[in-house]
């Protein structure tokens, strides 16, 4: 045993100092440290852009100086908030959705950006301008958007069923669907069945929903987050409402007897993450840089090619290798007819909820999960 | 002259290795729980106060179980049934492990080494990704209803009921229940048990009276080590229990999504307290049995 | 070994490697899914390769991994040793409790209370980031030393007392009785410890999350950042490789072992021999 771990230990040693040589940096370097979701930039792998090496090259090659990104990933707003607020890091560039923004922003955690370093933002359309959670565009550039839709099989889905909600509250698929394990989205989705505003602070609202959500529970297969790939790859499930993006992964991967299609219901969320700069920002204008960089065509592309989200970029969406590497029906799908997109956006996208009302949704969630 | 030093110079050595320990369990053991502590007993505006520790017991929800509606404390039955599960996955880790530890510390020193570091290969495999694999295999359509079908049986329905949850507990604790016993039996003298037969024990005998108590130490290291960790866990919950089973770890991780750090905080200083308790007694008790013995 | 325990264990193996015995299969996969088999393909080895960042989690995980299992192992041992010598029933009291916190409070409790003392005594200090690999060393070594404390006082507990004495009692020094009489009787506890400390670790995510700093990152904080969107492929095909690098390595060492034991029995026969 103790052989074996001496041998274990003296590969891993030097693998470890082999890796760490290799990755030795002069001293003169900028750093540039980036904040984003995970797998949420086009990375060089199956043989896409990669975006952040393209950066240091470009930006060196254009400023002749070298420069080098640190760049982190986190799983959910609460996380980067928590992590940010606290003071442990630094960031110059992060990607919070939203509801988070303007709760950044009110709490002066945001720096308004100078659009001078940024010429790129006006590729961003007119529709994702003075949104809610950024009413003046002082804070925040637009990255993604995105909408939560209702994923079915249609082998086992019929036709006369979708459309609406309704769909997730049908008896016929009994222990075949699959609902939200997040509180706030799962009780949006009985508020838009009900026709009840998501940002409501009357408690009687959710409560409503609370009930809705109970008269689901007996129907629901499982409460699922990232588990809803696999559940409806294999036709484990057969109704599941989840961001529209990550529908087109479910299809290249979906079984043979398996035929997954995806509507979305009149009123459903909108969701936008934008780029924005902490307050704990380094080096403003190399994160302004930065920002304007991936505005530019290339990167914007690659990334929404990558993520699979719909892009606020004119530069994408109207580039006709991209609207061919997506299809027309995928197009369709992400970029559907809504009208104005700041006005639906503003009525039915979710809003930061003050502490008691989401208090009062983190008790009521408790009290399904419990019963 | 050297005779008499040496205990007391033997008490100050072993003062001085405890040392270390000593200063790192207060810096980054108490200190932080500390601030565990502070927000526990104070609110958003860090004002003191006891809401978040009463809230725990008080709290109460609506469950409709039928046509009934009834009241019930949100948070005790969490905590209940959190105990509950972690209870049984102890106890089925302690009923399967105990005969494998047993196996291993009679094997060659080879076989040993190997089958030890085979039981904790699978735990070097990331924690998420061992997960997804038990759905895989756990699923109405997954491999294990696919072998049942194939030899004519089944289909089974295990993911998102209790079972699930308890497989995935046992399976992610199960080396820290095995590896306290072997290391304890590994060094068990194999003369005690010969002596027992010669004295007219059978095989069970021997296990009761001299395997067992001898093992004891190991066996409360790996209960502790599977039953404390396995209380507060969230994530196999989540996953193997199809969201549907909300323990208190879930519950603090909730709190701790909506922005309420100090009633998380709350939660988890009364959970540490409830526990901190039972072990007193626990190890109290087992102090007993060993003077008895 | 009997039949039934052969049978025994090759049941737990079962156990024990079902789930693994998915990721590698899954990991030969064209598609990205996990519950559907499409095609036989080397794509995702080939994806990991070129993948810098998660081979540089790689590297830090176990560099991570390496330098708190070792200290926490050190510490630990230590500890228990003292610990077991205590007489004073409340101190011990107070120790047996100071070492259950780290794992009974949730892990989250844990990474955010660690945070903000990290911080707390950053700013104490001026510093304006005060998370870096240090932190997140002490961190990993702070969960880690109730299993290793755990793993070795059972076997102090376990040791004849007259051992050390009787040692001792020849004219041993305490330290010198210390280091060729208890620690061998308790070696399997201390191995067992820290093979413990290591996989706790290698594994940890939430703790790690909290106290990492800018630019150094697990991969366990790799791999769950991912689920907003999917896990890749590419994360079981690593799996696979982790599971036959480490079994190649024991295969070696057992081989190594096996011929060294084959040796000395020569080297006794020959000795026996000669007288």
């Amino acid at each position: 045993m103790k052989k074996f771990l001496s041998i274990l230990l003296a590969a891993a040693m030097l693998c470890c100092l082999s890796v760490s040589l290799a990755g030795c940096g002069s001293s003169d370097t900028l750093i540039l440290n980036v904040y984003n979701w995970g797998e949420y930039i086009s990375d060089g792998s199956e043989g896409s852009f990669d975006t952040i090496h393209a950066f240091e090259s470009w930006y060196e090659e254009t400023y002749g100086h070298k420069l080098k990104v640190n760049y982190d990933t986190y799983a959910s707003n609460e996380d980067m908030y928590n992590k940010i607020s606290s003071g442990a890091v630094s960031y110059d560039v992060i990607v919070p959705s939203d509801y988070m923004i303007a709760r950044m922003a009110d709490e002066g955690m945001l720096l308004p950006l100078n659009f001078d370093n940024i010429p790129n933002y006006q590729y961003i359309e007119d529709s994702f301008r003075g949104l809610y959670y950024d009413p003046d565009d002082q804070y925040s550039v637009p990255y993604t958007y995105g909408v939560v839709g209702i994923i079915y099989n249609a082998n086992a889905v019929d036709k006369a069923d979708i459309g609406g909600w309704d769909l997730m509250w049908n008896d016929k698929y009994a222990g075949q669907i699959l609902q939200f394990n997040n509180s706030r989205d799962a009780f949006a989705t009985a508020q838009y069945k009900l026709g009840l505003d998501v940002n409501d602070t009357d408690k009687s609202s959710w409560d409503a929903a609370l009930t809705e959500l109970k008269t689901q529970a007996p129907l629901v297969k499982s409460y699922v987050m990232d588990e809803v790939y696999n559940m409806m790859e294999s036709g484990e499930a057969a109704v599941a409402a989840y961001y529209v993006g990550d529908y087109f992964t479910m299809v290249d991967a979906q079984a043979e007897s398996v035929d997954l299609q995806c509507f979305v219901p009149e009123v459903t969320n909108y969701f936008v993450d934008a780029m924005c700069i902490p307050s704990c920002c380094q080096n403003k204008e190399l994160a302004e840089i930065f920002i304007n960089y991936m505005l530019s065509a290339e990167p914007a592309i690659a990334n929404a090619e990558y993520i699979y989200y719909a892009s606020p970029n004119s530069l994408v969406y109207n580039d006709a290798g991209y609207q061919e590497e997506l299809g027309e029906e995928a197009m369709a799908i992400l970029y559907p007819e809504i009208g104005d997109f700041s006005q639906y956006y503003n009525k039915y996208a979710f809003r930061n909820l003050d502490s008691e009302t989401l208090d009062y949704l983190n008790s009521l969630w408790e009290a399904l999960k419990i019963s | 002259m050297r005779n008499a030093s040496a205990p007391a110079r033997r008490g100050l050595v072993y003062r001085m290795v405890l040392a270390p320990y000593s200063v790192w369990a207060f810096l980054f053991i108490l200190v932080p729980l500390i601030f565990v502590a502070y927000y526990a007993f104070t609110d958003q505006n860090f004002n003191f106060t006891l809401d978040n520790i009463t809230r725990f017991f008080t709290a109460t929800s609506t469950v409709n179980d039928g046509a009934v509606t009834r009241e019930i404390h949100t948070y005790l039955v969490i905590f209940v049934r959190s105990l509950k599960l972690a209870v049984i996955s102890t106890a089925i880790c302690l009923i399967m492990g105990y005969p494998m530890a047993y196996i291993i510390s009679r094997a060659s020193q080879r076989t040993q080494n190997v089958l030890i570091t085979l039981i904790m290969i699978p735990m070097w495999m990331n924690f998420l990704i061992r997960t997804y694999a038990w759905m895989t295999i756990l699923q109405d359509t997954g491999i294990l209803n696919g072998l049942l079908a194939r030899i004519g049986l089944g289909p089974v329905h295990i993911i998102g009921t209790e079972a699930a949850v308890i497989i995935g507990m046992v399976y992610d604790y199960f080396p820290y229940m095995i590896l306290p016993i072997y290391s304890v039996m590994a060094k068990m003298d194999v003369k005690l048990l010969e002596a027992a037969r010669d004295l007219g024990c059978n095989s069970a005998g021997v296990l009761r009276r001299v395997i067992w108590p001898l093992s004891l130490p190991g066996v409360i290291s790996g209960v502790i080590m599977v039953l404390i960790p396995s209380i507060s866990t969230f994530y196999i919950s989540q996953k193997l229990g199809n969201g549907k089973f909300y323990l208190i770890g879930d519950a603090i991780e909730g709190q701790y999504a909506a922005n309420n750090l100090h009633f998380a905080a709350a939660i988890a200083f009364i959970l540490m307290v409830i526990l901190l308790v039972c072990m007193a007694l626990m190890q109290r008790g087992a102090n007993k049995k060993a003077m008895v013995m | 070994m009997k039949t039934s325990s052969k049978i025994y264990t090759a049941l737990i193996m079962l156990f024990l490697f079902a789930p693994i015995a998915i990721l590698l299969v899954f990991s030969f996969n064209e598609s990205k899914s996990l519950s559907v088999f499409s095609k036989f393909s080397l794509y995702w080895y080939k994806e990991l390769i070129r993948d810098s960042e998660t081979l540089n989690a790689v590297k830090n995980t176990l560099l991570l991994a390496f330098c708190a299992a070792a200290i926490s192992t050190v510490m630990g041992t230590a500890a228990a040793v003292g610990m077991n010598k205590l007489r004073n029933r409340y101190v011990r009291a107070v120790m047996d409790t100071a070492t259950n916190i780290p794992m009974i409070n949730p892990e989250i409790i844990t990474g955010i209370s660690l945070m903000l003392m990290f911080v707390f005594v950053g700013r104490l200090f001026g510093a304006a980031t005060s998370l870096s690999f240090w932190t997140m060393l002490i961190a990993h070594v702070t969960f880690c030393l109730p299993y290793v404390i755990l793993q070795v006082l059972p076997k102090l507990q376990q040791m004849d007392k007259s051992l050390p004495e009787a040692a001792m009692d020849l004219g041993c020094t305490p330290v010198r009785a210390f280091f060729k009489v208890e620690i061998p009787e308790i070696m399997p506890g201390i191995v067992t410890g820290l093979i413990m400390a290591f996989t706790l670790s290698l594994d940890d995510f939430v703790i790690s999350y909290f106290t990492a700093g800018n630019g150094f990152q697990t991969l366990p904080i790799r791999i769950f950042n991912m689920t907003k969107k999917t896990v890749t492929p590419k994360m079981y095909a690593l799996a696979t490789i982790t599971f036959f690098v480490i079994l190649a390595l024991l295969l070696i060492s057992n081989l190594s072992d096996g011929e060294t034991y084959r040796q000395m029995k020569l080297a006794k026969q020959k000795k026996k021999a000669k007288s």
